[in-house]
């Protein structure tokens, strides 16, 4: 997993709430079998059309905000399906944290497994950012993990992130393996669960 | 207090709790049941860092995703992408030692109705698996939920995930449901009632008269679509109907383990002062078939209706996404839902393809003929659906109304196989999602139960089934 400590970039505005999975990563890009190759799959249909050139009124084909490091969202981003390849072309596309009042359940556990920091902001916060996300040229703003801060030029916004997963994003630990420290725990939890349920074996 | 049976089944699972505060725990997970899409980087995960899989008897493959459903069964994948991901999934099944359900399988079919079919969702277990549909398997009393790839790798590896606790929502459904009206205009409905978002964070809980009266199928509907309001897992207390669904399953315990399995399976339900965080009414009696018409599942209005006006949306969001939606759609506001007309139907996918949902179609269709210029197809939810239709003479019916009688697979509810709309045409689909692009680049989805497809299919335009159905 990729690690975040402070990261500084362009926002971009995406208002549309409910923006789902199948919008940021179409089914033609799903038939890989490695995570390479997303990048140009990222909402190809609203940044591409049928020729296969940019759309030049989609926000992240514009000087301005083209090459975003963080996209301020709509409600519910990420919903539907849950393909994990949605992430991996946000990362690929060089997004590193996403502003939002809501993401959906199984995406933003995909964002926290590859280092993609999910923030939920109250409306009048996200109104603030999306505010400044309008203005290109201006339109920079600092992520610090550590102090669980964004800043723009003339604002600083706190924000709350579960322990666990600032830990991780911050370290960008690798999951499986400290989950494989409580193996004996694991083990003795099976051993009884089979006993107390042995239908479920 | 009393707990919630969604707050039991994670105590029951719970191996260790990493973050109180946070309600993040490990938790035990006891199956899972792998697609050909979202598992391949799973597995060269682990063959990177040369980790086995803990319980490789835990995990079932079955083809799905990418599958052709044409008449004539081939191991063949005409698509280069869907050749290399079968052919590396049946790699990595075969190498780490996990059962699978190949293309040419009798038992081959769509994930969330093989799982059930053979028996392998069991009242009391928690499941995850690499499909947001998962949620299906709420209606056998079990936690169902989807996970990315990542997560697959995880629960492949140490059989457990990083999970934080959700909330309980309560969503009631009492009173009876009219003749005609099905178990997808129930979780429609919800979904249109509480928005796309609205149970984001909540596990829900389907209690209620109506909810009692459906078949294990209908319910399967009901918790498979609950995913479409954000709910991460979605469960309904297992009854008489669910066991005598279970008994004798080929996966199923039998003999004294079956009686022993029965005994605890009887006392999962949510206490009698269970408090929810959330708590939702419908009533039963009130509600009439349901269609979407525009690219979220909350885009929904009764057949009856007219398609909302954006106008009238105080919510400048919320009013700029209709309008996308009707501009995308080829939709006027105003319009009666019964006036759109279809070029496509489709009867399919994990949420409406299990033997009733094809009787019930098949039930509206009688002998009539589907309407001339409509392209419809029914795609089986399993193999073991299509044989079992061939023997009730449904495939008959089907094809005598001119739809095509297909094999099984994910087919075009995604369209990851070749099962696709062109841009601008509008397909009624018993499917899941009505987002922009999900059945083709350009395609125009309304979603509506197996019944109502079949009815739009005869129209040739949106219709309430309960007029070929005698109902009204």
């Amino acid at each position: 997993m990729q690690a975040f400590s402070i990261v500084q970039g362009i926002v971009a505005p995406l208002h549309a709430a409910n923006i789902d999975t199948d919008v940021i990563m179409p089914k033609q890009f799903l038939k890989g079998i490695d995570r390479r190759g997303l990048e140009r799959g990222l909402f190809h249909e609203l940044r591409f059309d049928t020729a296969g050139q940019e759309r030049p009124e989609f926000i992240l084909n514009q000087p301005g905000w083209r090459n975003a490091q963080f996209l301020v969202v709509g409600d519910n981003f990420g919903c539907g399906s849950s393909r994990e390849h949605a992430v991996w072309g946000l990362m690929q596309y060089g997004v590193r944290a996403l502003f939002g009042t809501s993401f959906a359940g199984i995406f933003s556990d995909n964002c926290a497994r590859n280092g993609l920091l999910t923030i939920t902001l109250q409306q009048e916060e996200l109104s603030c950012i999306m505010q400044l996300a309008h203005q290109p040229g201006l339109n920079v703003v600092t992520v610090d993990l550590q102090q669980q801060t964004i800043s723009g030029p003339d604002f600083e916004l706190s924000f709350a992130i579960d322990p666990m997963r600032k830990t991780a994003l911050l370290q960008g630990l690798d999951g499986i393996g400290q989950t494989l420290t409580w193996r004996d725990q694991i083990q003795a939890f099976q051993d009884k669960h089979f006993k107390d349920n042995p239908w479920f074996r | 207090m009393g707990k919630t049976l969604y707050n039991k089944l994670i105590d029951s699972h719970l191996v260790r709790v990493l973050d109180e505060e946070a309600r993040q725990v490990l938790l035990y997970i006891d199956r899972t049941v792998l697609n050909e899409y979202t598992s391949p980087q799973a597995f060269t995960g682990l063959r990177q860092a040369q980790r086995p899989v803990w319980r490789p008897e835990a995990a079932l493959g079955t083809v799905d995703h990418v599958n052709p459903t044409a008449a004539r069964r081939s191991a063949l994948m005409p698509d280069p992408g869907a050749a290399r991901q079968t052919a590396y999934f049946a790699e990595n099944c075969a190498q780490f030692g996990i059962e699978l359900f190949d293309v040419l399988h009798p038992l081959q079919g769509i994930e969330h109705v093989v799982m059930p079919e053979i028996g392998l969702v069991l009242p009391g277990m928690v499941i995850a698996a690499g499909d947001s549909h998962t949620t299906t398997y709420g209606a056998f009393g079990c936690l169902g939920f989807g996970i990315g790839t990542s997560d697959i790798e995880h629960y492949l590896a140490t059989q457990t995930l990083v999970y934080r606790r959700l909330k309980s929502m309560r969503v009631m459904v009492d009173g009876v449901l009219p003749p005609g009206v099905t178990s997808k205009d129930i979780i429609m409905a919800l979904i249109e009632k509480i928005g796309a978002a609205g149970a984001t964070g909540y596990a829900i809980e389907f209690q209620g008269t109506a909810i009692e009266a459906l078949s294990v199928e209908a319910r399967m509907t009901i918790c498979n679509m609950a995913v479409e309001c954000g709910a991460r897992g979605a469960l309904m207390a297992p009854d008489d109907k669910v066991f005598t669904y279970l008994q004798g399953r080929p996966r199923a315990p039998k003999d004294a383990l079956w009686e022993a399995a029965l005994a605890a399976w009887k006392t999962l339900a949510s206490d009698e002062d269970a408090v929810f965080d959330a708590e939702v009414h419908l009533h039963a009696a009130d509600l009439v078939p349901m269609v979407t018409w525009g690219t979220s599942p909350d885009q929904a209005v009764r057949i009856s209706e007219n398609i909302p006006d954006p106008a009238r949306e105080a919510d400048p969001v919320r009013r700029q996404g209709m309008q996308r939606a009707l501009d995308y759609m080829g939709l006027q506001a105003g319009q009666p839902a019964s006036s759109i007309s279809i070029q496509r139907a489709f009867i399919g996918s994990c949420t409406n393809a299990r033997i009733e949902d094809l009787r019930d179609a098949a039930r509206v269709i009688g002998e009539r003929k589907i309407a001339p210029g409509v392209f419809a197809m029914v795609v089986p939810g399993s193999s073991s659906v299509r044989r079992q239709a061939e023997q009730e003479g449904l495939d008959q019916i089907f094809m005598n109304a001119g739809f095509e009688w297909r094999q099984s697979g994910c087919s075009m509810c995604l369209a990851m196989n070749d099962d696709i709309l062109a841009s601008g045409e509008r397909c009624a689909s018993s499917t899941n999602r009505n987002f922009e692009g999900r059945q083709g680049s350009g395609g125009r989805t309304h979603l509506m139960s197996p019944a109502m497809v079949a009815a739009a299919a005869l129209a040739g335009h949106l219709v309430d089934a309960r007029h070929y159905r005698g109902n009204i």
